[in-house]
């Protein structure tokens, strides 16, 4: 089993990663962190309704392999999508204001929290119900395929989907189509509430059922953004060169309840404290130190995020509910929604 | 005109779309070198290629998954559901993804795919292989569904439902497969959202879909054969739903009946009797009548079965009953 935990190299001249995606990886995982907590905060203010599922503590999966990835490539993700949707490159603004149900909204506030998507930057959706996208990933890896194209198709999904039908389904048939499509499990340890381990049958849900479908095993520290950006690089790399599908587990743990109703008192103090020393934000940061980025870099970095995250929050807040007119508009292709003449 | 069986129909318009159309690519269970369970899709593998025309495992979400995905990012994908019932175990994918990601997105992504089903009875097969579903699929709002009852009707609605911008569902019924029916020559593209009057008539409207159209048509012959001229209509797509053509039959003819293999409960007569009451209640001569299945799982003993779906003799004596 390949396990792709990395030992920080602190040697500029040397380093595979590079100075410009460290500070990409650095600024992403930073975007993602401060419009999250953002987002807890206006949810407590009741300015966001409804529900939201944060990525607090997961950063470091979804700006690994965002850095990696190449322009054209597509994303899918779940209702804990803000942070997918963000890393590849959708406004703040746009997230934000979706979230507050404002015209401004990625989605014109249409969609919400749960269905984030910006096909401009390959964010090809937010899908809520569980396992459903792993399907339409490996549908759009199979377009990408036929179109000759070298797109990859990337897909992220909780630890909970890997006990559903369509993870099986999709799997096998990407990988008897040798299709460029990564399946990527963020094991954050609990299927909402329920700890993974007590209803799977393996122990790692996702790596362990890998040789069913033929794959190798891979777990990654999905804390650490480095080692998830070399395991993204890997599989992009296998994927547009015809070699087909990969699996990979990322460990990691979200910081918050499973959503806003969720306090998530179910998981031990103990653990919640191993995590959150494990918490990948100050983690990347001694990294960056180490590798003798300055201080001055690194903290102008993060100002620069926070003051892009306030400004968001203040477009959003300025943005005015969407017009009712929109109501009935978008169901079918000519823009509207008749079904009778 | 060629004459071709409905099963011939279906082969012809999926031909006739992947020539014009690199775009469109075809997936299921058995279509390829099988040629399809119904054999619905003979040659069509063997004129296209493996990499058109691919077989899929027994993995209906993997099936719309891969359309749904495929659509999004540029192809024209064509999913066969081998038997409608089979929708069931898919539903999340048609309903709460294909369905409704455009509204959700504003209108951000567009799914031009057609997913084609043998639907319905008359082959006794039971209840889990003779369902008319056309109602469930008609109550999603996002989708468009289509039911043709006759060849010429499956080239040219399955090859305008291929060019459509939205989703489409194709209900083939099943017991029409080896009917057989003159098709225009060349190319032949018809319209969705167009009812078509099958007979004329000037007593009464009987508005039929599918398998139903044969049958209402020739309980409409014996009925003329007592006196009572029956106008029926072929609906053949239920959304776009064009009851312009149902609402002027009514007016004309004051009387409305339903054909409906589905059961009873929320089929599609339903909102059609309900669009007719609210529109032309004064137009009306008497009640709406709907003839259906009655609401139960359907049997697969040819007598009970037979009971069971609405009869030439059963059409015959509603609208004569109700006309006396």
């Amino acid at each position: 089993m390949a396990n792709a935990t990395e030992e920080a190299r602190p040697d500029l001249a040397n380093d595979d990663i590079g100075e410009e995606a460290r500070l990409a990886l650095w600024r992403s995982q930073l975007e993602i962190r401060h419009v999250e907590q953002r987002a807890h905060d206006l949810f407590l203010q009741n300015l966001i309704k409804g529900t939201v599922h944060l990525s607090l503590g997961q950063e470091a999966v979804a700006a690994g392999f965002a850095v990696a990835m190449e322009e054209g490539d597509y994303t899918f993700c779940t209702y804990r999508g803000h942070a997918h949707t963000l890393a590849r490159g959708a406004s703040m603004s746009g997230v934000l204001g979706e979230l507050m149900a404002r015209e401004c909204g990625l989605l014109n506030g249409k969609g919400g929290s749960m269905h984030l998507t910006s096909v401009e930057h390959g964010a090809m959706g937010s899908y809520a119900i569980i396992g459903a996208h792993l399907p339409i990933a490996m549908g759009a890896a199979w377009s990408a395929q036929y179109r000759g194209t070298k797109q990859v198709s990337v897909c992220f999904f909780g630890d909970g989907t890997t006990n559903i039908g369509a993870f099986h389904e999709a799997l096998n048939m990407a990988q008897i189509w040798k299709l460029p499509v990564i399946f990527v499990c963020e094991n954050n340890l609990y299927m909402e509430y329920t700890p993974i381990g007590d209803v799977t049958a393996v122990e790692h849900p996702a790596a362990d059922r890998a040789p069913a479908y033929g794959l190798e095993s891979i777990i990654v520290d999905g804390n650490d953004a480095d080692a998830v950006y070399r395991v993204a690089q890997a599989a992009y790399a296998k994927a547009r060169s015809g070699g087909g599908p990969s699996l990979i587990e990322a460990k990691t743990y979200r910081q918050c309840g499973h959503s806003r109703a969720d306090p998530g008192a179910y998981r031990p103090d103990e653990e919640v404290q191993e995590w959150l020393a494990r918490d990948p934000i100050p983690a990347y940061r001694r990294r960056l130190l180490d590798f003798g980025f300055a201080e001055a870099v690194i903290g102008g970095i993060e100002s620069e995020v926070l003051a892009a995250v306030d400004e968001a929050t203040e477009t959003a807040k300025a943005s005015p509910e969407p017009p009712p007119e929109i109501l009935e508009t978008e169901v079918y292709a000519d823009g509207g929604a008749a079904w009778r003449n | 005109m060629a004459e071709l069986t409905c099963r011939e129909a279906v082969a012809a318009a999926i031909a006739q779309e992947m020539k014009r159309d690199p775009s469109v690519v075809f997936l299921g269970e058995d279509i390829g070198a099988a040629g399809g369970v119904f054999k619905t899709t003979v040659g069509l593998f063997e004129e296209f290629g493996p990499d058109r025309v691919r077989d899929t495992p027994i993995s209906e979400q993997a099936i719309i998954g891969a359309a749904m995905g495929a659509a999004m990012t540029g192809l024209r994908p064509i999913a066969e559901i081998m038997f409608s019932d089979f929708f069931a175990v898919c539903w999340d994918l048609v309903a709460n993804e294909i369905a409704k990601s455009r509204y959700m997105t504003n209108g951000q992504v567009s799914f031009p795919l057609v997913i084609r089903s043998a639907n319905g009875g008359g082959a006794r097969f039971g209840a889990q292989h003779s369902q008319s579903i056309e109602n469930w699929a008609m109550m999603i709002p996002g989708l468009k569904v289509v039911a043709p009852s006759n060849p010429a009707d499956i080239v040219g609605l399955l090859a305008a439902s291929i060019r459509d911008p939205d989703p489409v569902i194709f209900f083939e019924q099943k017991s029409l497969y080896g009917t057989k029916g003159p098709v225009p020559d060349g190319e032949h593209v018809d319209a969705l959202g167009t009812a078509k009057t099958v007979r004329e008539g000037s007593d009464a409207t009987i508005v039929a879909l599918a398998a139903m159209v044969p049958r209402a048509t020739q309980a409409a012959d014996r009925l003329a054969e007592e006196g009572i001229s029956c106008k029926v209509i072929d609906v053949r797509t239920l959304v776009p739903l064009d009851t312009r053509t149902i609402l002027s039959a009514v007016s004309e003819t004051g009387r409305l009946f339903t054909v409906e293999e589905n059961p009873r409960l929320c089929g599609w007569g339903a909102e059609i009797s309900s669009i007719v009451s609210e529109e032309c209640f004064y137009d009306l001569d008497g009640p709406i009548i709907r003839i259906t299945t009655p609401h139960i799982p359907l049997p697969s003993a040819d007598n009970l079965e037979d009971l069971a779906l609405p009869s030439v003799e059963r059409i015959a004596e509603t609208v004569r009953v109700n006309m006396g």
